[in-house]
């Protein structure tokens, strides 16, 4: 028996499409060169306050995770190697070597490593794509799923000059999304 | 239903980790179940799980918040292995857990003997459907509490609880699978690795997906293939009972076992209160603190509201569920397929 998709079911389904779009929109101008220190300071912020994560990773902390937002011009790659973390930013067309890969629409990534969003969930309804070691998607994702607060805060936090407007468009997407999501 | 007519059930939900502990008391549990981060539980995954310094921390958290911790210590030990298991049992005392979650009967033997005051409850690995199998555990092992297995009805589980000392614990919400808890070897047939031993269904570690440039989504588990989902198609576990398979007497690949389901009993509830059901259990330790908070806010606030002598009106689960579908499974017949 096949059961057909619903047609969306992800966090932000029922939200205006412009505000949904914010984000992705302020990330998609930004150049990568301009991009790349605040990702090195994002990985170094975060393996600074969030030890716990990184011991939850257990043998995963070397592994490449490709982490790819479909509708961004760019994907990243993250070695969360608490000594020497690693988060760097490559364009889409270019050729990415990694162990496991990551892939949905930037603002249902963003939820769900902010907690607001199962990725089980996410999964089930196909809005999130899995390659490569399974295993060490998994182990992330229960680790990302351990911080407490929000890790999207302590990234936004992380923009420098762009973390105002960023902070501020996240904050009315939650907003937006919140009285429509399921969870 | 009237408020008199049962008492207010203990909600007892699924925590990974510690925050989704947390959330989970946040959101209205009376009690949180949780295991270590060893084979001595069920949901031995990767990034999941607790170490001691975390069973400590989250005690005091769900305790100072008038909740209970529970820890199970579900799984079987293999010949040779049973210190660990006797460890875990030592640190739940050491540590203030109020009840520990067993199904072996060496487990539960060292647990009463060894800690006659530790309250025990008996969990669904253990298959217990019996009045006779049930009683059992509570005679010689002073058990408090059972977990039902998922295939009795709830006339059938009213009928047990007039013939049992003990409690019952009943499944609410979430995955399930063939109903053969405790006795499932799939996992080990494919890929070497125990549910009930190694505490791993469907081991992340052999699990692969391959999609195609169409969005066909192939799911594999060692050298199995599971299932082959079209790219409109919602997904299941990757697990064997939730694969379609293909044979020579069907001319369609189809569910052998069982299909990407998810459990819920939210219209039954006030059936199973006066079936004598002590406590509500959500499945999930494997899901998200998004999902716990979710789902314990929402049969909170349904089990609420029938004690209050309302109707329960349950938020919408669906878009948290497998296949985006749900099923009461055998609860309401045994003839749900
Ligand atoms: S294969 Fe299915 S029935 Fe067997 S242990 Fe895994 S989830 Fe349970």
């Amino acid at each position: 028996m096949a059961h057909s998709r619903p047609a969306i079911v992800s966090g932000a389904r029922n939200a205006p499409p412009f505000l949904l779009d914010i984000p992705r929109r302020l990330l998609s101008i930004v150049p990568l060169v301009v991009l790349q220190p605040v990702l090195d300071r994002i990985a170094t912020h975060v393996a600074r306050s969030r030890p716990r994560l990184f011991a939850r990773l257990g043998p995963h902390t070397d592994k490449r995770y490709l982490i790819d937002p479909v509708d961004l011009p760019f994907v990243l790659v993250l070695i969360p190697n608490s000594a020497q973390p690693f988060l760097k930013a490559f364009p889409r067309d270019g050729k990415v070597e990694y162990d496991a890969g990551i892939a949905g629409r930037f603002i249902n990534l963003l939820t769900m490593i902010d907690a607001s969003l199962d990725g089980d969930a996410l999964f089930f309804t196909r809005d999130l794509r899995v390659v490569g070691d399974v295993e060490a998607v998994v182990a992330l994702r229960n680790a990302l799923d351990d911080c407490d607060g929000s890790i999207v805060d302590t990234i936004t936090g992380a923009f420098g000059p762009l973390s105002g407007p960023a902070g501020l468009a996240l904050s009315v997407v939650r907003r937006m999304t919140a009285g429509h999501r399921p969870v | 239903m009237s408020a008199t007519e049962f008492h207010r059930p203990e909600l007892v939900c699924p925590a990974g980790t510690p925050a989704a502990a947390r959330a989970a008391v946040d959101a209205g549990a009376d009690a949180v179940y949780c295991g270590l981060q060893n084979a001595t539980n069920a949901r031995n995954f990767p990034g999941l799980n607790f170490t001691e310094e975390e069973i400590a921390e989250t005690a005091d958290y769900v305790h100072g918040r008038g909740a209970k911790i529970l820890l199970a210590v579900n799984t079987f030990p293999p010949a040779g292995k049973f210190d660990l298991w006797r460890g875990a049992i030592d640190l739940a005392v050491r540590r203030g857990i109020d009840a520990v979650i067993v199904a072996d009967i060496g487990v539960a033997a060292y647990a009463s003997s060894r800690y006659p005051a530790l309250r025990m409850h008996l969990s669904v690995q253990a298959g217990a459907s019996s009045p006779e199998a049930i009683r059992f555990y509570c005679e010689e092992f002073g058990v408090k509490r059972v977990v039902l297995p998922r295939m009795l009805t709830v006339s059938e589980i009213a009928d047990i609880h007039r013939q049992i000392p003990c409690e019952i614990e009943a499944f609410v919400f979430g995955n399930i699978g063939m109903m053969a808890e405790g006795r499932c070897s799939l996992t080990n047939y494919a890929t070497g690795v125990s549910t009930n031993m190694d505490g791993i269904c469907s081991a992340a570690g052999d699990v692969h997906y391959d999609e195609d440039a169409a969005g066909n989504l192939t799911v594999r588990l060692g050298n199995f293939v599971l299932d082959r989902f079209g790219c409109n198609e919602s997904a299941g576990y990757p697990t064997i009972c939730k694969g379609r398979y293909s044979c020579s007497a069907r001319t369609e690949p189809y569910y052998a076992f069982e299909e990407p389901v998810t459990l819920n009993l939210s219209a039954l509830l006030p059936d199973l209160m006066r079936a004598g059901v002590t406590a509500l259990k959500i499945e999930g330790r494997q899901r998200s603190r998004a999902y716990v908070k979710a789902v314990v806010a929402a049969f909170r606030k349904a089990v609420d509201d029938i004690g209050a002598g309302k109707e329960a009106r349950l938020a919408d689960l669906i878009a948290l569920t497998e296949g985006y579908r749900e099923t009461e499974g055998a609860f309401r017949s045994k003839t749900w397929r």
